[in-house]
Parts: structure tokens; sequence; C-alpha cells
């Protein structure tokens, strides 16, 4: 592609082209001597080094001259099959962006072939495909692998897709595939500042009894009161959490950065914001399909 | 037509001056007019000069030597697009001074890792990437929490604006302020969670 600030640069180029091409077949045709007959002797050339060396006239080998003919041809023919000379096209009008739009096209049909076959089918229905999920898995290890592990199985902060309950952001289908398309944003606001360290410590004890884990039930009972204040809100007057804002559910097993007293109070003073990137725009429709249902998929076998 | 051969092979100023001459003509008819298209000097819509963070934590991925590992430059090919997004375009390297578009790829293309994952993942990663990647070979970059230089930001961004990269003067002024309390690990994160977000799509 060749949009130039100035028609100046079109010429520049295409001069210095012609120009280069001038010198090179001068300089073959200046170079090109008569093969001498048989028997006849070549001259000598006028110089003589080291007293007595002297260099004989030879032609140059015939078989050079015509490959040095022939890259001129060849370049003579490329600059007018494809862009090159000045802002000159090409006849084939090839572009880069070009032929990768082909390379897409070809692909697409090929590919489109699959996806269409889940297209008008529901996550639920394509998660039961074997083929869709082996599809889905393959999706799965090229991009969400990084986070959510080869295994789907998560890490600290990053959540285990096999596990039901791990679903902070809804585990029905729809939500499966609007959080993969937009993403989302974990928001728990840091608590620090306006509860202080000792109420934090008790509220941490109060959400440690909600699924039985050892607590102080003195600090946990003053704990109740903080939480009714503060955390209702997201998470609910029973902790059980609201998939709408992605507050995790507090009195089941799963804990995204740790059950312990102190990653608990960790979590509430300095808050949490886990980040789900947005994939749409990279993946369209047809992947995320796949993904869902193979993470959907994930999902059901582990219930 | 006999060439006199002697002229360049007897007279030092003849053969120096056409062997530049040889030499350049490739370099003057592709590089040079390249410097005077519009698809090279025109920055992508949504292509901004680098805020100072970003500015600094651009040059710690310089000094590390990211750019030995990782390239910055997705082909126009439809196996990298499918991983990496949009191909690169040359709109959007013209606040780059030196790009960063490498040629060696032991870890993968960065050219739109802004957004792709969390800060968090990042700095986990930074500090050991076999804790989120197990199979990963980066090397861990533990001496990063450190407060960065702000003291040549200034002198930095003025260079950068004679080479034609518009920053005003407020912004120069303002530029210390921005660095305060911010750790390298923070400037770089920062600088690659804005690389390639200009281009979202695929196509």
């Amino acid at each position: 592609m060749s949009d130039f600030v100035s028609p100046f640069w079109g010429y520049y180029v295409a001069v210095l082209v012609v120009a280069s091409f001038a010198f090179l077949v001068w300089l073959l045709v200046g170079n090109t001597t008569k093969k001498p007959a048989v028997g006849q002797q070549v001259e000598l050339q006028k110089h003589v080094w080291d007293e007595d060396l002297q260099e004989w006239n030879n032609p140059l080998p015939g078989w050079w001259m015509y490959l040095f003919w022939f890259t001129i041809a060849f370049g003579v023919v490329y600059l007018i099959l494809y862009p090159g000379f000045g802002t000159f096209g090409g006849k084939l009008g090839w572009t880069s962006s070009g032929q990768y739009k082909e390379e897409r096209r070809v692909a697409d049909q090929r590919f489109d072939e699959k996806f269409n076959r889940y297209k008008d089918m529901d996550v639920k229905a394509v998660a039961a495909d074997p083929e869709a999920r082996e599809m889905g898995k393959r999706l799965f290890l090229t991009y969400c692998q990084q986070c959510h592990g080869s295994d789907a199985r998560g890490a600290k902060g990053f959540p285990n897709l096999t596990n039901p309950s791990g679903w902070q952001w809804g585990s029905e289908p729809e939500q499966i595939v609007a959080t993969i398309t937009g993403g989302h944003q974990a928001a728990m606001p840091a608590w620090e500042q306006q509860l202080g360290a000792e109420s934090v410590k008790d509220v941490a004890n109060y959400v440690r009894s909600f699924s039985g884990l050892a607590h102080d039930s003195l600090r946990a009972e003053r704990g109740k009161d903080v939480f009714a204040q503060n955390c209702v809100a997201c998470h609910g007057p029973e902790g059980k959490g609201n998939p709408l804002v992605g507050a995790p559910n507090l009195t089941d097993k799963t804990w995204l950065y740790g059950s312990s007293e102190a990653t608990i109070i960790e979590t509430i003073s300095k808050g949490r914001n886990g980040l789900m990137p947005t994939w749409g725009p990279l993946l369209g429709e047809k992947k995320i399909k796949l993904l869902a249902a193979y993470v959907y998929s994930l999902n059901t076998n582990a219930q | 037509m006999a060439m006199n051969h002697d002229l360049v092979e007897k007279n030092v100023g003849w053969l120096i001056l056409l062997s530049i001459l040889t030499v350049s003509v490739a370099g003057l008819v592709e590089i040079v007019p390249l410097f005077f298209q519009h698809s090279t000097t025109t920055p992508v819509e949504g292509v901004k000069p680098y805020d100072p963070v970003r500015l600094v934590g651009r040059d710690i991925y310089v000094r590390e030597g990211c750019y030995l590992c990782h390239s910055q430059m997705i082909r126009p090919f439809r196996a990298e697009t499918e991983r990496y997004g949009h191909y690169s375009v040359a709109g959007e390297f013209v606040y780059d001074h030196p790009f960063q578009w490498g040629s060696k790829r032991t870890g993968p293309d960065l050219a739109r890792v802004g957004g792709r994952y969390s800060d968090d993942w990042h700095r986990i990663h930074l500090h050991n990437p076999r804790d989120v990647v197990p199979e990963s070979n980066m090397p861990a970059f533990t001496w990063l929490d450190r407060p960065v230089r702000s003291d040549d930001i200034q002198a930095k961004m003025r260079a950068l604006r004679i080479v034609g990269v518009p920053y005003t003067d407020q912004e120069i002024a303002e530029a210390p302020k921005a660095l305060e309390g911010k750790t390298e690990l923070e400037a770089l994160i920062a600088y690659l969670q804005g690389l390639g977000t200009a281009l979202k799509a695929v196509n």
C-alpha cells in the first residue's frame, strides 16, 4: 500500500528503479566480450603487477551472464505483476491485507461448516456433543489456561471452573456466555479504614462460621452485627452471595483466595478486584459458544 | 562498448563513492519513502503518546530485555491473528521510539497483551511465571517491587518531543507527580495493559 504524503515519492521510487535497471543493463553490455575462436589468443590487459604479473582479458562466463540477464528480466516481470514501481499497484492487485483476507475466507469456509452445526443449538445441547467439547477444549487451552490452568482447576485468585460452586458470576449457560463475552470486574471494597482491624477480625470469624470452619464464637457473635450492616448488600443476609454482582457464596467450601483466618482478614481489609477480561471482540460468538459449552460440561461433570 | 574499470580500480575516491551508492540504493528506494507515507506516520485512532507511568514501564521493558524473547508484531497470517488478535499496523507504533517489534518469540507475542489478563495475573506472573503457567520458562522478575526513578522523566519526555511525540509543556511539568509512589512493577504492568488496545476485533 502506498499512500505517500506527496506524489513526489512515487516518482522518486520509479526514477531510482529505472535508473538501477539502466545501470545494470549498461554494466552487462559493457562487460560482454566476444568469445575468442578456437586457437585465438585473447589480449593481455595493460597493467603489470609485481614486475611481470599480467591478466588475460577473458570474457565473463556465459552461464553467469545469462543468470544476470535472467534476474533483470525477473525484476521487470515482478514489478509489472506486484506493487513496487512507484505508486503502481501491480497487475495482479496483490496486497498483504488482501492475501490475509483470502486466507481467512478459505479457513472460515472450512470451519464454519463445523461451527454452523452448533449455531442453533443451545449451550447445554452443545455441551452434550463430544466433538464440540473437544473443540471447546482446544479453544480453552489456547485462550483460557493461562489463568484457569490447563485442567481448568484455577489457582488462588483464578476460579476453579470444574467446581460448580466456584461460579461467582453464575453457572447457567447464558451467564457463562455473558461472562466470557463481556468479562467481569469484581469489586470487593477495602474495609480496613471503615471497620478497623478488630471489627475486620470479628467479621472474618463470623464468615468462617458459615461453613463450619474453626472460629472464635465470641468474635463471630460480634461480627454478626458488622456483617449485617456492611456485607449483606452484596453477600446477602445469609452470606449466600449474589451472582449479579459477582459476590461469592460464603457458606460453601469454595474460597477463591483462601479460607484461613489470615487470608479472609486480608480479603476484607484490602478488598479484592478479580478481573475476567473481555473476550467478545477477539473470539466472536461462535467460539464463545463452544467455550461456554466446554466449561459448562466441566461444571456438570463435577456435580 | 568498452568499460574503463581503471577509473574505479585505481582511484580510491571513486571506489568509495560508487560503493556507497551501490549498497545504499535498496535502502533509498525501499526504506526512505516509508517515512513519507500517511499509513506509517499517522497514529491509528485511539493510539496516544505514552503517559509518564507507561513510558517508565516501557523503559523497564527495554531494560529487562523483554524484547529478546517477546515480539510486538502480529503478522497478517490467520494462525497469528487467531491467537493474538488483529495484525499489527504501522500507525500503532508512531509514538514508539524505538519500536519493540523484536524478532524472536521464545515467549508469545505481546503486541495485544493489553487487557488480556488482569493486573493481578501480571503481578503474580512477573514475580514467578510458574505460579500461573507451570510449564513457563520465563525468568522471574522479583526485584521490580521498588520505586520508579522519576528524576529523569522530564528529560525523556523532552527528548521524545524532539523526535515528534506531541507532549505538551503541562504534561511534562506534571510527569514527576504522576510517578509518585509507583513501583516498577506497577509501571511495567501499566505499560503492558496498554499494548495494542486501539484495535480490538480480529478483522
